[in-house]
């Protein structure tokens, strides 16, 4: 018996590499992605540039971000509508700290260190993630309408600390020692803005995190079958709390590098950026019932977005337009992965059911040698 | 007994799902004012041919007449307007609707200005007067117990004048007085000509009912009698084969010490609040045990498996696996802990669809595999390799997509994933429904020489042959309660039978 141990040792590398389907899914991502380049390429000499690539990638990053958070939530089945929101929370705050905290029934203005005010900044998107994850587990909202609701909550609450304005001029002063928030949004390193480094550092964090740690397996276990995980013993509610949490710290983290970017926060940053992280998941080949997806394909999916958008803007399409040719992508993209995914699954199980007859029929031929 | 008119000839009818035949070319006829009864196993095919007849699956090949002439149904719409009507086993009721709408959902009465609810009403309520059932047709479905439930879903089918009506065990969640009426209403509709077909596993109450009964084992139609002809020890060696009858008990070892423990345990009935689907249940299962709970539908098998697992919290009573108390742990500290459960329902509970069969296999043990924050590789791909040989599952290699595979090697994966986990005592709810023969028999040897290596094993059956000869000892479970207990090689299929249904012969004796 010691050789079919070693014949399905050989095999299980499967378990590890991509499967066809999913190679194919992600090809075709990458694929509409060199198409865009090579069409508006071909419009605009402008287009295919350095400096043009690298403010593209800025754009990018910034939906990258929100989307990567989004992505485990998808994973996982759910949504986040309150992402956009929660950018503009986290900027407002980050702001209103950097401009100075009055202490109250005092006169002193309290000028926190950059460091603590980007910490702050990133609890409170951790925060509004958190309550999204208990209303979701333990008050059992739907997560399409406590994510709703925290889209109205998080925005308020930003216009509420900045009395609807805009807190300008954030780089601090030498002599208060908060200088530096240009760090996060401004300084490039090797010509590349500080944002596109976080895409990808948040981006190989998480592709490790779902691909080879315990928790990453669960998550595809909770959305591929809830109540199946919930019975192998895979703790449902804790992962989905975090999911949510993890969400809203990629929104928090995109909020900083916004506001730094501008050297502002602005309560309005933000609005309907869920909409265009969650099309980026979802062009990037995630299924919105939750199970199926990856880190690359959302990346792609940011990128195409990100990419349709500036060629447009800048073979002067109008405003209008672009939101007509946007949204016709993404229909485009579900549309077709939807009948790739059917066929590839129906080839796939047939491949597999055959094998296995095959393997059930010449094992069985061996149990009759042996007997006789 | 005048024979009716066959309405219905089934011919040489084949049914292939991938590469097992659930039926291998099956000749069936139902007759005109006269009942039907299908028996068989789970897995048999009764259900298979029934739908196929009623149009929710299409036959790979082989023919249907009907009154002569040859028909196919293309779905369950185009059946019903035939005149074949299905009661299904599993409810198919829009919860949120009341119970007219439920029952004339999808051929509702037009009148000028939209539906004309006011006939509706009238004919809901006349349909369910003639099943002698109080419930208003504005109630909501969600607001009916399980039992009401099954009436409407009757109801529904009566409503439809069919010509043909199938009844797949319609009488599973129904009290002893609503069985009656509904036995009642059978012999109306005989009066009336209506064919009907019948599917139980209360085996003597389906006898007791019907006027032909046809056997199924194994997609093959082995047997048919008239009614009259035919008592409970027929059905049984038809059902189970007269070879079965030799086969082997399964030997009780030396027992060792007790591992599961389970106390004065009660689990209250989500359905209903006023009844417990557990009541005061005593049990032990030790080390090399295979404890069989015999039961029919609704003893409360599965309910007590699933409080026991941890799904459900028991209402009171203790559970204890090797001395160490359980009644408060989750689901994952009991696995932890060394309890298991194999779910009844394999698609909703026990399986990941979107994953492949390495990953299902090693989903529950995960936590151990685990070296410095990532999953150890190479320890994953050695236990499952281990584990696919160990529990012989049929795959072209772990990366397989789950749903690729037979019922019966999906049950072992279900069963390797939860014994990958180590677990002092493992708890199965029907661990061979919807799988082949081939595959039953692997599922229980491998119980077997896992109890010969120490386990506890605990299983829940509603198949009498299963009970028989794959456990040391079988439990009988009738109304949540422990009402006998057997050791198998000294007892008879019908002592273990009688015990799980004296409740419904009593209430015939009246």
């Amino acid at each position: 018996m010691s050789t079919p141990i070693q014949n399905i040792a050989g095999k299980i590398n499967n378990l590890r590499s991509k499967s066809l389907g999913q190679i194919l899914i992600d090809g075709r991502a990458l694929f509409a992605l060199i198409a865009i380049i090579i069409i508006f390429a071909s419009l605009s000499p402008n287009y295919l540039t350095v400096d043009n690539l690298l403010i593209m990638s800025k754009h990018v990053a910034i939906n990258a971000l929100l989307a990567i958070g989004m992505l485990l939530v998808i994973l996982k089945g759910g949504i986040d509508l309150s992402v956009g929101s929660i950018v503009a929370l986290s900027g407002i705050v980050a702001g209103y700290l950097i401009r100075g905290v009055q202490i109250p029934g005092t006169d002193l203005v309290a000028y926190p260190p950059l460091w603590a005010v980007v910490i702050i900044a990133l609890a409170v998107g951790s925060l509004v993630g958190w309550v999204n994850g208990v209303l979701i587990t333990r008050f059992r909202v739907a997560p399409f309408i406590a994510t709703l609701g925290m889209l109205y909550v998080a925005r308020g609450a930003a216009l509420l600390i900045a009395d609807g304005k805009t807190f300008p001029k954030l780089q601090g002063d030498p002599a208060l020692g908060n200088t530096g928030f240009r760090f996060l949004g401004q300084d490039t390193f090797l010509g590349v803005a500080p944002g596109v480094w976080f895409m990808i550092i948040v981006a190989l964090i998480t592709s490790l995190l779902l691909t080879r740690t315990a928790f990453g397996r669960r998550l595809y276990a909770v959305g591929g079958n809830e109540r199946a995980a919930g019975l192998a013993g895979v703790p449902v509610d804790k992962i989905k709390r975090w999911v949510y949490i993890f969400s809203g710290f990629c929104a928090g983290l995109t909020g900083i590098i916004l506001a730094s970017e501008l050297t502002a926060a602005t309560p309005q940053t933000g609005e309907t950026a869920e909409l265009n992280a969650i099309a980026a998941v979802v062009i990037g080949g995630a299924a919105l019932s939750g199970g199926r997806g990856n880190i690359r394909g959302t990346i792609l999916g940011a990128f195409v977005i990100g990419f349709l958008a500036d060629g447009l803007v800048i073979i002067g399409v109008s405003e209008f337009w672009k939101m007509v040719i946007k949204g016709s992508v993404i229909i485009l993209a579900v549309a077709i992965d939807q009948a790739q995914q059917k066929t590839v699954t129906a080839k796939k199980r047939d491949k597999t059911a055959a094998a296995a007859a095959k393997k059930a029929s010449s094992s069985k031929g061996n149990k009759t040698k042996t007997n006789a | 007994m005048t024979s009716g008119r066959v309405v219905l000839k089934a011919r040489g009818i084949t049914k292939e799902y991938g590469v097992t035949r659930a039926l291998k070319g099956v000749d069936f006829e139902v007759r005109a004012g006269k009942v039907t009864t299908l028996f068989g196993e789970n897995g048999a095919g009764k259900s298979t041919l029934m739908k196929i007849l009623s149009g929710v699956e299409q036959p790979t090949s082989g023919t249907l007449e009907m009154n002569g002439q040859q028909v196919s149904f293309a779905s369950t719409t185009d059946a019903v307007a035939k005149g074949i009507s299905i009661i299904h086993q599993e409810l198919n009721l829009a919860p949120n609707l009341s119970v007219r709408d439920n029952i004339f959902m999808g051929r509702e009465i037009k009148g000028r200005l939209g539906v004309n609810f006011d006939a509706e009403n009238k004919a809901t309520q006349q349909v369910l007067d003639r099943l002698e059932e109080p419930i208003s047709p504005d109630t909501l479905v969600q607001d009916l117990r399980l039992g009401q439930q099954q009436i409407v879903e009757i109801a529904r089918a009566l409503s439809a004048e069919s010509s043909i009506l199938i009844m797949d065990e319609p009488t599973s969640a129904l009290s002893n007085t609503e069985v009656e009426v509904l036995f009642k209403v059978i012999e109306e509709l005989k009066a009336r000509d209506v064919a009907i077909v019948y599917i139980s596993h209360h085996l003597e109450e389906a006898i007791h009912v019907s006027d032909y009964c046809v056997v199924f084992r194994d997609g093959e139609l082995v047997a048919t009698a008239e009614a009259k002809e035919v008592d409970l020890p027929w059905v049984v060696s038809k059902m189970v084969g007269r070879d079965a009858d030799f086969s082997t008990f399964l030997e009780t070892g030396k027992l060792g010490k007790p591992v599961l423990e389970i106390d004065d345990y009660v689990v209250p009935d989500p359905t209903n609040p006023a009844r417990n689907a557990v009541d005061r249940v005593n049990l032990t299962v030790h080390e090399g045990e295979v404890v069989c709970i015999f039961g029919l539908m609704g003893a409360g098998r599965t309910e007590l498996l699933e409080s026991l697992a941890g799904r459900v919290p028991a209402l009171s009573g203790h559970v204890y696996v090797d001395g160490e108390e359980l009644t408060q742990k989750n689901i994952t500290e009991r696995i932890d802990l060394g309890l298991a459960l194999v779910p009844e329902d394999r698609q909703r509970d026990g399986l990941v669809q979107s994953m492949t069969v390495g990953q299902n296999l090693s989903l529950a043990h995960l936590g151990n595999l685990v070296r410095r924050l990532f999953i150890h590789n190479s320890s994953e791909e050695k236990e499952v390799a281990k584990k696919i040989v160990d529990v012989r599952v049929k795959t072209s290699g772990p990366g397989a997509l789950i749903t690729s595979l037979s019922g019966g090697n999906q049950q072992k994966v279900v069963i390797g994933k939860v014994l990958m986990t180590k677990p002092k005592a493992i708890l199965l709810d029907e661990p061979t429904r919807g799988i082949d023969v081939g595959a039953k028999s692997e599922v229980f040897t491998l119980l077997a020489d896992q109890a010969k290596k120490g386990m506890a094993v605990l299983f829940a059956t509603s198949e009498i042959g299963e009970a028989l000869h794959s456990a040391t000892r079988i439990v009988v479970m009738r109304r949540g309660h422990f009402v006998a207990e057997f050791i198998p090689k000294k007892t008879t299929r019908e002592q273990v039978m009688a015990a799980a249904n004296e409740e419904t012969k009593k209430g015939k004796g009246k």
